[in-house]
């Protein structure tokens, strides 16, 4: 399946790219430029590519451009994707750290929905953010939210996590109930993947599946585990697993990385994607007897 | 000049107040807005105008003003000639001045505290800031979705509380905001 991810490099200099992308000595390589790992969205390409690599799938393509919080750089990715889309028309469409912005996004959502085949959409972080905010969140077929922004999400008014109302308490024992809520108002996609101690695959029927072992609690305060773990299911989307499935084992294999990583919560993404070829091939090929 | 733009700031105020009267269910409010072109805007403006003691607060602007990632000034009426100087001397310019109409949103004001033994973590909506307690280094930040959240933990991670600029002088979107926030909560229970 042909997959592009689309997302920002935090640098004020990194142009408009797109195109390929390769993993090597814990650098992304874009043709003639590396960036760091370190998180956000060049964390995500680099488990996506790791995990492209043990499944035997081709990498992902690439839209990318430099982008510190002005939006300058998010603007130049989505007026690309607005004119080119039907030119680079991939199967898999992964969006991640984008700057807000309900009218771009309309427009490329306008773009996506004039396609032949449309793709299949998952969308994390800045860009999940403005697909609920835009009421076109049932158009997409998994967000990846972690607690606060599943609360977020089921709160209807809400149009950025910052302003989630008090009452829709973000505690993780209350996962059911704001999942139910976020569908109730059309603000979740067709399936979730709710990232926390324990993670909740779910879809507008209720929970399919809760993943909470391994559990590595020093996980969560890791800046790119949730990152890594979007990722992941990604790739294994992209090697044409099922979405409820895919988001099953990308849990297991983004907690069983952390396992075998032994972080503390002063450990960065990068030490622990040196772990993600053996937890991918724990999980995978079990009966290899690396069962993490 | 000067005082034309001044005039005009307030007849703003005034005017938009004036139309909001007669409306059903209007509310009498004795606050304004404030709305800026961009994020990064309200946060220069919003730290001007608290060093010169005025009484104001960010909120989630109401519902035809939002754009994405959206913040505005709330402010007493009363302090808008005030207001209008201090902008104006610092080459800030808000697109609007409106008055309030009980549709603005509250900012989350929860936080939520782990404590990993040697590691604390706070969280804000959704960002999280992590310190080690010994020396109060900041070893991680996570959470997030606005393009500025990378680029505040590569600047921030690394230094301590103490030696790390404030995330709001840095940050240009609601979450490097919320992360403000946190980082707040953080010197409040660690005051070193």
């Amino acid at each position: 399946m042909s997959w592009l991810i689309v997302g920002t490099v935090p640098r004020e200099d990194f142009p408009l790219y797109e195109g390929s992308c390769r993993l090597e000595n814990d650098h992304l390589h874009f043709e003639e430029r590396a960036v760091a790992i370190a998180r956000g969205t060049p964390a995500l390409l680099a488990a996506a590519c790791i995990a492209a690599e043990a499944l035997e799938i081709e990498f992902p393509r690439v839209l990318l451009a430099g982008d510190i919080g002005r939006g300058t750089g998010s603007t130049l990715i989505y007026r690309h994707l607005a004119e080119k889309i039907h030119i680079l028309s991939p199967e898999l469409l992964v969006y991640h750290y984008l700057q807000p912005d309900v009218d771009w996004h309309n427009r490329v959502h306008l773009s996506t929905e004039g396609l032949e085949c449309k793709p299949l959409l998952v969308a994390d972080a800045g860009y999940m953010y403005v697909a609920k905010m835009s009421g076109f969140a049932s158009c997409y077929d998994l967000f990846t939210p972690d607690a606060g922004e599943l609360a977020f999400l089921a709160d209807e008014t809400a149009p950025h996590p910052f302003y989630t109302r008090g009452f829709i308490l973000q505690e993780e024992d209350r996962v059911p109930e704001l999942i139910q809520r976020a569908y109730e108002h059309e603000d979740a996609s067709r399936f979730l993947l709710v990232k926390g101690s324990c993670d909740v695959i779910a879809s507008r029927a209720g929970i399919l599946e809760r993943v909470g072992e391994p559990c590595v609690e020093s996980m969560e305060p890791i800046g790119g585990t949730g990152d890594s773990l979007t990722g992941i299911v990604a790739a294994l989307i992209a090697a044409q697993y099922p979405i409820p499935q895919a988001c099953s084992l990308a849990a297991r294999i983004n907690r069983i990385m952390g396992l075998l990583a032994k972080p503390t919560p002063a450990s960065s993404i990068e030490a622990l994607l040196h772990t993600l070829p053996q937890a991918m091939k724990a999980v995978l090929s079990p009966t290899a007897g690396d069962n993490g | 000049m000067f005082w034309k733009k001044i005039a005009d700031f307030t007849r703003g105020v005034v005017g938009a107040a004036r139309q909001g009267d007669s409306r059903p269910g209007y509310n009498r409010s004795d606050k304004g807005i404030l709305v800026f072109h961009h994020t990064s805007e309200v946060i220069k403006a919003e730290t001007l105008l608290r060093e010169a003691g005025l009484d104001v607060s960010v909120k989630g602007p109401p519902p035809d003003l939002r754009t994405g990632c959206d913040l505005v000034i709330e402010f007493f009426l009363v302090a808008q000639l005030k207001i209008a100087v201090l902008l104006d001397n610092a080459r800030i310019t808000p697109l609007k001045v409106l008055p309030l109409q009980n549709l603005l949103l509250e900012p989350v004001s929860l936080f939520h505290v782990k404590d990993f033994g040697d590691y604390l973590m706070v969280r804000a909506a959704n960002m999280k800031m992590t310190i080690d307690k010994t020396d109060l280094r900041i070893v991680n930040i996570s959470g997030g979705g606005c393009p500025d959240v990378p680029y505040l933990a590569d600047s921030l991670v690394g230094k301590t509380l103490h030696e790390a600029p404030p995330p709001r002088s840095l940050g240009h979107t609601l979450c490097g905001y919320a992360l403000q926030l946190a980082y707040e909560e953080l010197l409040r229970k660690c005051p070193g």
